[in-house]
């Protein structure tokens, strides 16, 4: 795509003071209020990038639109508010042990970005790199624990398998006893996984691309896609039509309704995924501990508080109310990896809206609709896939071509058999 | 928690059934070019709205039901002539 060439607007609001300890020290005293982070807009009737959905993912392909390619007339419009999706309600692990080779290369690049993201953005993302555990309850579960170690280490990625006595002494408040239902076996260690603050990394995204002169638009649903002869020219909105050539996809768990209207047929279907919190308490579990055979996970905030997550509701829905059989189920799965918390009370739960892929893994790049492109299939695991996803597809909006690193995701790999299986490393893991 | 009423045993919790989707057509694969496979295969409708789909009572009768629900809502539409 060529640079923008629409002028400027004469008239720019002052551009947003940096963080740093000085500034906070001086509010701190002085009580001053603090700047808004970002701005409101009103519609323009054009733009050269219109991106759908402002979570995670539609956000940060704005920042680096705009940071690495210098594409600043972009609008990301969200029908609701900012961070109002998943990107809202996810339990915010990040890890890069996946089971494909092309998987484990995407997702550390996308730690990687993590690693330096609090200083890039100007933002405490608060990243936690507390470690990453996954249990094995029977042979065929550490049977593809080993193969993962063995891709893993080939891609560089700190992985290994370990056994009952050194999960013992990790995580001691673990039954690792023989004679349980489900005796742990063995465990997959993933040193630089962990949890980061994830409203912080969608607000330090939206302040730098506003920054740099992304419009953030929310409160402003689609309602069409206007494509002629097989090209994208604007998208409605609930605020007016916007004229375009270039549309990204990043409404997730949605985004079979926003493809539809650009006449492309998807291989996804949208699940609720719920997670639950409990009272805070003292740090005990300083590791994300991760059970695919009782399915459950845990990990324990910098507040305190449990945050536990399951796999996907067992049907497909939009609706995002919890139910009482997901809070039982896991309550009870818990118990049986640390009976010790028995006394703790679950403050709330929650849900989520999920896209899911037939092979557990996102697709991204063009559809065959020209200048409509897709950043979906993010299912349970997409929030650690942000940063890198949100560099390759502005990589792909500027440069007109696919970056490598995102090739093997492309829409068309359904037609060609090229599945990237990642259900084994991703169905419960996150 | 969310009902389904199966024809057979009446109004049962959710969690006996197992879901199998909306209801699509298997082309035959002696006849089926290799495109139209794999869009049997991959592609699942995911309708925003009143979709028809399979069931399967697996903790029950273990027979296959068809629902009538909104996906938005998760309300069941009873059937015709169905008393609920
Ligand atoms: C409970 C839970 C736990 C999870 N845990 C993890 C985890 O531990 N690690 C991990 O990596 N991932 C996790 N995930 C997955 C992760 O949250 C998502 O994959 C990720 O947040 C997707 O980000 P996104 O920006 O693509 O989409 P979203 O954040 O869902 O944003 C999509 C946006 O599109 C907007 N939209 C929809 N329709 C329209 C329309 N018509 N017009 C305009 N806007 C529209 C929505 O309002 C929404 O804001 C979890 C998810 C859930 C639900
Ligand atoms: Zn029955």
């Amino acid at each position: 795509m060529t640079r923008p060439d629409n002028p400027q607007p004469s008239f720019r609001p002052p551009l947003l003071r940096r963080y740093s300890a000085a500034h906070l020290a001086a509010r701190g005293l002085t009580q001053r209020r603090w700047p808004r982070s970002w701005r409101d807009h009103d519609l323009d009737s054009r733009y050269d990038v219109v991106i759908i959905g402002a979570g995670l993912h539609g956000l940060a392909t704005a920042y680096y639109l705009a940071a690495n390619h210098g594409i600043t007339n972009v609008a990301v419009v969200d029908k609701g508010y900012m961070g109002g999706g998943g990107s809202g309600r996810n339990t915010a692990i990040l890890r890069s042990n996946y089971l494909t080779p092309e998987g484990v290369r995407f997702y550390d690049r996308s730690l990687r970005l993590y690693e330096d993201l609090a200083a890039e953005l100007n933002y405490n993302v608060m990243f936690s790199r507390q470690g990453h555990l996954t249990l094995a309850h029977n042979d065929g579960a550490l049977r593809t624990m080993r193969w993962r170690a063995e891709v893993n280490k080939v891609q560089g990625i700190d992985s290994e398998v370990i056994d009952p006595r050194q999960i013992k002494e990790l995580v001691p408040h673990l039954d690792t006893s023989t004679d349980t239902r489900y005796p742990i076996l063995g465990g997959l260690y993933h040193p630089p996984g962990g949890t980061i603050r994830h409203d912080a990394v969608v607000w330090g995204y939206a302040r730098a691309a506003d920054h740099l002169g992304v419009q953030v638009h929310q409160n402003t649903e689609v309602t069409g896609i206007d494509v002629t002869d097989g090209k994208v020219t604007g998208v409605e909105t609930t605020r007016g039509d916007i004229a375009t050539g270039t549309v990204i996809n990043c409404t997730a768990g949605w985004s079979t309704i926003i493809s539809e209207m650009a006449g492309v047929e998807m291989p996804v279907t949208t699940s609720p995924l719920q997670a639950a919190v409990t009272e805070p308490v003292k740090p005990f579990l300083h590791t994300v501990v991760v059970s695919g055979t009782l399915h459950v996970y845990v990990s324990q905030t910098d507040r305190g508080e449990l945050v536990f997550g399951a796999s996907v509701d067992p049907f497909t829905s939009f609706s995002t109310r919890g139910s009482l059989a997901f809070a039982e189920g896991l309550a009870g799965n818990v118990l049986k990896l640390m009976p010790a918390l028995s006394g703790m009370r679950l403050l709330r739960q929650w849900a989520g809206l999920c896209d899911m892929t037939p092979d557990y893994s996102p697709i991204m790049g063009p559809t065959g609709v020209d200048g409509f492109l897709v950043d979906v299939g993010w299912g349970t695991y997409g929030f650690k896939a942000g940063p890198v996803a949100g560099e390759a597809m502005a990589d792909t909006v500027a440069s007109g071509r696919v970056p490598e690193i995102i090739a093997d995701f492309g829409l068309d790999r359904f037609s060609s058999g090229r599945l990237v299986g990642e259900k084994g490393a991703a169905a419960v893991g996150h | 928690m969310m009902q389904l009423s199966c024809p057979w045993c009446g109004p049962r919790n959710v969690n006996e059934f197992h879901h199998d989707g909306p209801l699509h057509h298997r082309p035959d694969p002696t006849a089926t070019t290799v495109e139209e496979w794999r869009h049997y295969l991959y592609i699942r409708e995911n309708p925003h709205g009143v979709v028809e789909e399979r069931w399967y009572h697996a903790a029950g009768c273990r027979k296959f039901l068809v629902v009538t629900r909104d996906t938005r809502t998760n309300t069941v539409i009873p059937a015709e002539g169905e008393s609920r």
